[in-house]
């Protein structure tokens, strides 16, 4: 499927969020342009710090002070631009348009509410309507989400401690279900799971994201997941998006040293006894090296990429990155 | 000679609850474990399981931190909570931990010098402080890390697979034959795993330091070890040599494992795409019912039979493998469950 028969759903541009510390500014999400179209599965992957949590949590209008959203748009199909939301349009945006899966589902639910009071009472919080529906129709509604993600109704009227790991991390799926969302946001959402039940939870968020035609943005670090989960892979380093792809190309073809590294560095079966680390120790945003973030580390840094900032450049069709050695002027002095 | 150090059919219960909140439940952590580790010949080995399996408390037992219910932990053939003053010491010094967090086994108040120092003051280990100081810089730049940068500052001003290679230079300085290694990597960021583990895959073949090392994650187990043990539910599915186990496994529940893995392979059919027909399953759900006799994976398992009802003994269907399940009962059985003779047979058949 190539970008033109495709219907954009949301459309991110030089977004920017920053934390205010006594130490100065530390630029989390650096100018992020991302866009993301309607039904498809994307996979955002960074090491710790890169800022992927933290640009899911600015779609969710989350951040909270010292950060703050510096800057940019973060546009729905139809217009609505999720930065310049207020209070109440916030509310009614969440769950309804964009919706969360949380990396905690242990953390992230109210531990003396059942889990069927917990799924009303956030349909009630974010409903357009006026006048919510009556009680019976809610609890029904409940009960059939969590049909829906594979726990039996009875689960409604358990407490989270009552639950398995697994089950928290359904319950909380079928929040973010509940009224139908466009896009889910997941972050890491099986990183405390068994691999055996990852792969069921995995399974669950790929049928109901197949039934709602909604988009899934995954956030990660787990290449092997999102090689088997996502359609179209971003990588973020420091706060940028150096590299984006559809995720046969960024296994196979990574443009970005970066990306090359990581790919190289993931361990598997067929390589044993082979230790491939990324050089070098991870970036303080404090103090960001100039020119491109990841030079200090890039094992083929050239002498202008401590001067020049290079910007995401198409370098294949669909698949977008960002290094000078995919920019023809590379050459040419810094303007 | 006496096995460096050795577990003879461990099992520990956790008994909750009781008294006046009802009657008390019992959860078996551990059924039954025996492995040995010689003292002459380095192995890196593996104990498997996802969580609840029963590996940390495997390894809390035998670092002489938890009391077994049953069986017995025995250091060069004593028993390690019977130990004499001098004999502890020794032992202490000889088997050494790394645990999984590296934020939690730092004092944030005390300099990185603090942790290092302990050590070499309480075992002794050096004439002067400059000689300490000499061992000191040693350990760390065989873990890969810079003296200069590294000592004199707190933990806070260093990341957490500096923190993680300072927790193993610790474990090294004292010299140890044996590191037990509960998840070293599951807190540090996938590019950082690869630089930890060629640091303990590098202890063991330069220096013959012995691993166990425990981890939920195969492919790293992969990458590092020569034997590996399964665990699910406290019990042994599959045990030997790791290029065996994983490439080839024979267990049922070895064989769902490694399936769930994700690979970093697009269009492995890892989900299955049919998704409309597909009914979800909850296997926790099943598990809730726990089977409490017999083979603990029979509820589980696509292949159950009848004979699953009573708990299966190891079978050995090669000399480097040993299997816990009736679909290998035509295979010779491991009488002393011990799964060091199968690791033995497997490092034999590497010469």
């Amino acid at each position: 499927m190539s970008k033109a028969d495709k219907e954009v759903l949301l459309d991110i541009r030089d977004l920017e969020v920053h934390f205010e510390t006594r130490r100065g500014i530390a630029r989390a999400v650096n100018k992020v342009d991302l866009t993301l179209y309607k039904g498809e599965r994307f996979g955002l992957v960074g090491e710790s710090g890169s800022g992927k949590t933290t640009l899911i949590l600015a779609l969710l209008r989350m951040i909270k002070t010292p950060g703050l959203i510096a800057g940019g748009k973060a546009t729905l199909d139809d217009g609505t631009d999720l930065i310049q939301l207020d209070r109440e349009q916030v509310r009614q945006a969440r769950l309804k348009r964009v919706a969360m899966v949380p990396q905690g589902a242990m953390n992230s639910l109210n531990p003396v509410m059942r889990i069927g009071d917990q799924l009303m009472l956030t349909m009630r919080e974010h409903a357009v309507e006026e006048s919510p529906p009556p009680k019976a129709a809610q609890l029904e509604r409940a009960i059939e989400l969590l049909a829906r993600v594979g726990l039996k109704p009875e689960v409604a009227r358990l407490y989270p401690h009552e639950l398995s790991g697994g089950m928290k991390q359904r319950a909380c799926i079928a929040q973010a279900i509940s009224l139908n969302p466009q896009l889910i946001l997941a972050d890491e959402p099986t990183s405390a799971l068994d691999v055996v039940v990852q792969r069921q939870i995995m399974q669950t968020l790929r049928q109901l994201q197949h039934q709602l035609n909604a988009t899934v943005l995954l956030v990660g670090h787990d290449m092997g997941l999102m090689a088997q989960f996502a359609e179209r892979v971003g990588i973020m380093y420091g706060g940028k998006l150096v590299e984006v792809g559809q995720v046969e190309e960024i296994f196979h073809n990574p443009q970005h040293p970066y990306t090359q590294l990581l790919i190289s560095s993931i361990p598997s079966f067929e390589t044993k006894g082979e230790f491939k680390g990324i050089p070098g120790v991870g970036l303080s945003l404090l103090e960001p090296p100039s020119g491109c973030l990841f030079h200090p580390r890039c094992p083929q840094a050239m002498p202008q990429c401590s001067q020049r900032i290079p910007t995401l450049k198409t370098v294949a069709p669909d698949h977008l990155a960002s290094c000078l050695l995919h920019e023809e002027d590379a050459d040419a002095p810094a303007s | 000679m006496p096995p460096l150090l050795e577990a003879r059919h461990l099992r520990k219960v956790f008994r909750s609850g009781g008294q006046r909140f009802g009657p008390s439940t019992e959860t078996i952590a551990v059924s039954d474990f025996s492995l040995s580790i010689d003292a002459d010949k380095p192995s890196f080995t593996t104990i498997a399981g996802e969580s609840g399996s029963g590996k940390t408390t495997i390894a809390r037992m035998l670092l002489g931190v938890l009391n077994p219910s049953a069986g017995e932990v025995l250091y060069q053939g004593r028993d390690v909570h019977d130990l004499q003053k001098e004999e502890r010491r020794q032992f202490r010094k000889d088997v050494q931990a790394i645990f999984q967090d590296p934020f939690e086994v730092y004092n944030p108040f005390y300099k990185i010098d603090h942790i290092l120092t302990t050590p070499v003051r309480k075992f002794g280990l050096a004439a002067s402080k400059a000689d300490a100081y000499d061992k000191i810089r040693e350990a760390l730049r065989a873990v890969g890390l810079r003296p200069e940068e590294t000592l004199g500052r707190y933990p806070h001003q260093l990341s957490g697979g500096q923190r993680q290679r300072i927790t193993i230079a610790r474990a090294l300085l004292l010299k140890p034959k044996l590191i037990i290694a509960d998840e070293p990597v599951s807190m540090v960021d996938a590019s950082l795993r690869a630089t930890i583990l060629s640091t303990l895959h590098a202890l063991y073949r330069d220096f013959g330091i012995s691993f166990i090392y425990i981890t939920h994650d195969l492919t790293t187990a992969y990458q590092v070890s020569e034997n590996i043990v399964i665990l699910f539910h406290g019990a042994v599915a599959e045990a030997g040599h790791t290029e065996k186990v994983i490439k080839d496994p024979q267990h049922p529940y070895t064989r769902e494992l490694i399936h769930s893995i994700p690979v970093p392979e697009p269009g492995r059919e890892w989900i299955d795409e049919a998704v409309e027909e597909k009914e979800v399953v909850d296997i926790e759900a099943i598990e809730a019912e726990e089977a409490a006799a017999g083979c603990r994976y029979v509820l589980r398992c696509p292949q159950a039979m009848a004979q699953c009802a009573a708990a299966p003994p190891f079978y050995r269907p090669e000399a480097e493998r040993a299997v816990a399940c009736f679909l290998h009962a035509e295979s010779p059985v491991l009488e002393s469950g011990d799964l060091n003779e199968v690791f033995s047979a497997a490092a034999d058949a590497q010469r």
